[in-house]
């Protein structure tokens, strides 16, 4: 458990950890060491050979939670802990504070961070389903400024995001999500480990039906995806029966991994059961 | 002064004197202990599982600044002999030698081909990659069955055959006799998955050489420090009295470091050639592939019986994984279960055969039950099926089997002799803690109403035989060590007290029973108790912890070396007091007359006149230490009955335990919380066993659960509130009345959980879930039962 060498930079501030970057250049990998719960064991298990790890966990302008009219905005390197005691998120996006309860223990609660769950794009994680959900946008600070890269668009493959060699991710932004229901439904074996499938479910109700339903699928392909033809089906759904029959598409255009912990069809399955949980309870049909 | 009778320390719930320590991270362990000069071993493992080396070449790494040496197989193959095997069960076992670093062929993913050492740790580790090593691949050898087929693939080509051994033992009727003449037959198969034991603190062997003596002190993570001595004599040629083994802290074992590791025997040889003191630490993903493991067996069961339910015989043919080369007691793990099959019941026939089969997979050997609970299992869920069979309660076939309390002693079909036991009382209590007959009741109102979380109920009723062990059967089993413990008691000239013990605690808490018992013995007080152990030098003589023997045979030891120390400061007191012996009370550490309550001694007093011995009897030796070493005349057998209630969602198929009661007779408690604490730790990795834990191999042969994010090891989040009870029936063959508990809780809960799975299950049609059940697995189970049924 011994990572191989490294050069190692600690900068205060996210022009410096751009530039930091942006000076490793073309050949030399560098990577951004967040909360570390996700890259230290790569390291270790020598399964990542960074040339150069950039530390941004000394840049107090990427922590903390602040209100832009009807968007939350998540400094990146805002710790799950502070994630899910944050009284602006439980009331807003109430799915994000739900679904970081559930991730992992409290000692990784309290090192790991959303950003950097997200910009690791981890399939198996829970949050870049949730923030997919919440149809959430990044913003990324490279050399020559900051763009927004919807949260559709961010997670392009397994382990790979949107973002450029040379961008920081700084910030999650989410709409409030006032007045939805919601719910996490997360499959596992034992609470510290991944999900082998999870669900993030918003539901919209109006005058006793379904009016719209987003949900997002954990480990369900080599990104984070939304389970369009449920969401579809959802739409007008007004009691239980209902809510399962929708469920059933939830696999549909999913394309999971065989592995040590479950099988394609297995998962298949799970996301059709989960998904009517997950819908019934944040519908409150259930 | 008040005559009140002080209370017993034996019985108390002593806060662990160890734990302020251990809590506060004031330890020592094995990788904490740094000298000067020290170096770093790294080790490069092969990453197939069977393959030919061609070529070796560690000169790249020799180059990297910072590196010392480095070494391959065969610079190391003169000076290292084949590490020990201690017990060939048969006169005809195939024992292949097992150098401790490959030379010219690597048997599984992990077996060491060569070496660095370094200055730090660092440097090791990436020097390792430098190292250019050539594999001609050879097929693996996986597949149990198949590995005994005439045209397997060998994992040994010089040796003809994968079969290593098998060891038969028949006794009572002829079973095809019986089976004859039985009602009622059931046979099964089932599979006990590969284990990968997880001691919190990883291994670590650290080797400090003095070059003036050729001394060498050997520090390593170990529970069995005498044991390793010896072996280290054999294996290095370093003269056992120049080879000092020291077990510091140890962070657990679970049987793990009940062995003799090729590394220990790695460190001392590069300390012999590099003259250096020199340390190596696996890593939890190393340790996965180059600690032994666990289990791994197929067993064939088949059980014989009467309409009524009365047993009659039991048939059990087991296919056991050995791994790639046998260890310290890998073939002999099976016999220690071979004689538990019969369990607590009582029948005319028994017909046991284990065949040991070699694999190209890290060996295995003891793990927590080590034999006990694969036949626990076995024996368990196979009296499920049948009383499934016999439409019967599956406690109401227990009931009618067990041996009655009344009937102790009593000569088990396979030839133990269990001294004392209460299966009833056991039984009654636990029946009455879990409100059996609700539960069944709700059982029968889920099935009724199709509901889709169906309730199971597992019973699991076990002895085990366990305090290893007395030497003579060790002889007849060919084990070549015997089962004896030693301990010494010092009585020091301020009044404290020294226990020296040859047991070796590595998260028991022996320093605080060894303490209490000495305390009640000597009277003096449980804080002026030290224990020392886990030195060669310092305790001499000792066969180590495992096998739930330390308190059973290592205790008693203490008792009878305490009991010896009274004994001759009596002698001293009758002179000072200027009585007779016969005269003299002893209470409460201390001695007076008869009539007389004036004239006293404390034992304290009696070890100050040791010292100054100005005034000890004529021709009586200046001294009241005691030494006493025991050899148990048999086994001890704890006892008890475990129930489980789990809810079973058949949707998704996940197992949730909803409750979990067990009553366990150990014997006589020396602290209750010690055995609480180690009953729940053995439930949790008996559960583990059950719903979680798996050593996963690919085709190849690489382990595929290689890291703890697939290797499942529960917290305490996903276990369930354990009710714990006792019943205490003495164990009659040691002065204490114990029986041990170490192993107690994983080899009783396994069944107990796999039995209530199936039980909830039954439905659906189905009669068995291969371990662990897992939720995939469970789901297929169910699905498949409700296809053969529409």
């Amino acid at each position: 458990m011994i990572p191989p060498a490294f050069d190692y930079t600690r900068p205060t501030s996210v022009d410096e950890a751009v530039r930091a970057l942006a000076d490793a250049g073309e050949g030399e990998d560098a990577k951004v060491l967040a909360g570390g719960q996700s890259l230290l064991p790569l390291l270790r298990l020598r399964l990542a050979f960074p040339e150069l790890v950039v530390d941004v966990g000394r840049i107090p302008e990427l922590r903390g939670v602040r209100e832009d009219g009807d968007t939350l905005a998540i400094g990146a390197m805002t710790t799950h802990h502070d994630v899910v005691r944050d009284p602006l998120v439980r009331r807003h996006a109430g799915l994000l504070a739900a679904a970081t309860a559930t991730v992992a223990d409290p000692a990784v609660r309290h090192r790991g961070t959303l950003g950097g769950s997200l910009a690791h794009a981890d399939p198996a994680g829970d949050l870049p389903a949730v923030v997919l959900a919440l149809n959430g946008e990044l913003i990324a600070q490279g050399p020559h400024g900051r763009r927004t890269i919807a949260a559709r668009d961010f997670f392009v493959d397994y382990l790979q995001s949107a973002l450029e060699p040379d961008e920081l991710l700084v910030e999650v932004r989410v709409p409030k999500s006032d007045g939805w229901g919601f719910h996490y439904e997360k499959f596992h074996r034992v609470a510290q480990a991944y999900a082998i499938v999870g669900v993030a479910a918003l539901v919209r109700r109006d005058d006793g039906r379904i009016a719209e339903a987003r949900v997002g699928l954990t480990n369900m392909g080599a990104t984070p995806l939304r389970a369009a033809a449920a969401e579809e089906a959802l739409a007008g759904a007004a009691d239980a029966q209902a809510i399962a029959r929708a469920s059933d598409a939830a696999a549909e255009g999913t394309r999971p991994a065989q592995d040590v912990s479950a099988s394609a069809e297995y998962r298949e399955h799970l996301a059709r059961v989960l998904t009517q949980r997950a819908v019934l309870a944040a519908s409150g049909m259930g | 002064m008040t005559d009140q009778a002080v209370e017993p320390e034996v019985g108390r719930a002593r806060p662990r004197k160890e734990d302020a320590r251990l809590i506060t991270g004031q330890t020592n362990w094995t990788d904490n202990i740094s000298v000067g000069g020290l170096l770093h071993m790294a080790i490069l493992r092969s990453p197939m599982a069977h393959a030919r080396i061609t070529r070796v070449d560690v000169s790249p790494a020799r180059e990297r600044p910072g590196v010392i040496a480095a070494f391959s197989g065969a610079d190391l193959a003169e000076g290292l002999g084949s590490l020990p095997c201690a017990w060939p069960v048969t006169e005809d076992i195939v024992l292949p030698d097992h150098p401790p670093i490959a030379v010219d062929e690597v048997r599984y993913a992990g077996d060491p081909v060569a070496l660095v050492v370094a200055r730090d740790r660092y440097t090791a580790a990436d020097a390792l990659e430098a190292i250019e090593v050539d594999y001609e691949p050879l097929p693996p050898v996986l597949d149990l069955e198949a590995a005994l087929a005439e045209d397997s693939p060998l994992v040994h080509s010089d040796k003809g055959t994968n079969r290593s051994y098998v060891w038969p033992l028949r006794t009572g009727e002829d079973f095809d006799s019986v089976r004859q003449r039985a009602e009622v037959t059931v046979k099964r198969r089932y599979h006990h998955q590969r284990l990968i034991p997880n001691a919190m603190e990883p291994r670590a062997v650290g080797v400090t050489p003095l070059a003036a003596s050729g001394e060498y002190t050997l520090y390593s993570s170990t529970q069995i420090p005498h044991i390793v001595r010896v072996m280290m004599a054999v294996v290095t040629g370093i003269p056992e009295h120049k080879i000092r083994v020291i077990a510091p802290d140890v962070g657990g074992g679970f049987g793990s470091k009940l062995q003799v590791y090729g590394e220990e025997a790695l460190a001392l040889a590069v300390a012999r050639k590099t003259g250096r003191p020199v340390k190596w630490t696996e890593s939890r993903s190393e340790g996965y592939l180059a600690t032994h493991h666990g289990r791994g067996m197929i067993q064939d069961v088949e059980i014989a019986a009467m309409r009524d339910g009365r047993l009659l015989g039991l048939k059990v043919d087991l296919l056991t994984d050995m791994g790639a080369y046998l260890m310290l007691v890998t073939p002999g793990i099976p016999l220690l279960g071979a004689f538990m099959y019969p369990a607590i019941y009582k029948m005319d026939s028994y017909d046991f055969t284990c065949t040991g089969v070699f694999t190209t997979r890290t060996p295995t050997d003891a793990y927590r039950g080590a034999g006990r609970p694969e036949a626990t299992y076995a024996i368990e869920r196979i009296m499920d099926e049948l009383a499934v069979e016999l439409g019967l309660d599956p406690v109401e076939l227990r009931r009618r089997n067990w041996i009655g309390h009344e009937e102790f002693p009593y000569t088990s079909i396979a030839g133990l002799t269990y001294d004392s036991g209460n299966y009833e009382a056991a039984t009654e209590k636990a029946l009455a803690l879990f409100d059996y007959d609700k539960l069944r009741a709700e059982q029968a109102d889920r099935n009724h109403r199709g509901d889709s979380v169906r309730l199971g109920i597992g019973v699991s009723t076990y002895t085990e035989m366990c305090g290893l062990a007395p030497s003579r059967v060790l002889r007849d089993l060919r084990y070549a060590a015997g089962g004896w413990e030693a301990a010494t008691i010092r009585m020091l000239p301020t009044g404290k007290v020294e226990v020296v013990t040859g047991t070796s605690p590595h998260g028991q808490g022996h320093v605080t029973c060894w303490s209490q018992i000495a305390a009640d013995v000597l009277g003096v007080p449980f804080e002026d108790v030290e224990v020392v152990h886990g030195d060669t030098k310092a305790a001499p003589q000792g066969m180590d912890t495992y096998g739930s023997r330390s308190l059973v045979v290592g205790g008693a030891a203490v008792h009878h070396a305490a009991r010896k120390v009274v004994d001759k400061a009596r002698k001293i007191a009758a002179h000072l007091l200027e009585a007779s012996e016969n005269d003299l009370e002893f209470t409460d550490g201390v001695f007076s007359v008869k009539g007389s309550p004036d004239a006293r001694k404390t034992i304290q007093e009696i070890a100050f006149e040791t010292f100054t011995s100005h005034d000890l009897p004529d021709g009586l030796e200046p001294t009241i230490n005691a030494e006493h070493l025991v050899d148990p005349d048999n086994f001890s057998y704890p006892h008890g009955t475990h129930l489980c209630a789990v809810e079973v969602d058949t949707e998704t198929g996940q197992t949730r335990i909803r409750s979990y009661v067990c009553v366990d007779d150990v014997g006589k408690v020396v602290n209750p919380m010690i055995v609480e604490g180690q009953v729940h730790g053995g439930l949790a990795q008996g559960i583990a066993q059950a719903l979680y834990e798996e050593a996963v191999y690919d085709d190849e042969g690489n382990l595929v659960s290689g890291t703890m994010a697939d290797y499942l090891v529960p917290s305490a989040v996903d276990l369930p509130e354990f009710t714990t009870a006792r019943t205490e029936t003495p164990a009659t063959s040691n002065p204490l009345g114990v029986k041990g508990v170490g192993e107690a809780g994983t080899i009783a809960s396994t069944p107990a959980v796999v039995n209530a799975i199936v039980d909830a299950l039954r439905p659906f049609g189905v009669h068995d879930i291969r371990m662990p059940c897992t939720p995939e697995r469970v789901w297929r189970a169910v699905r498949s039962g409700k296809e053969a049924r529409s």
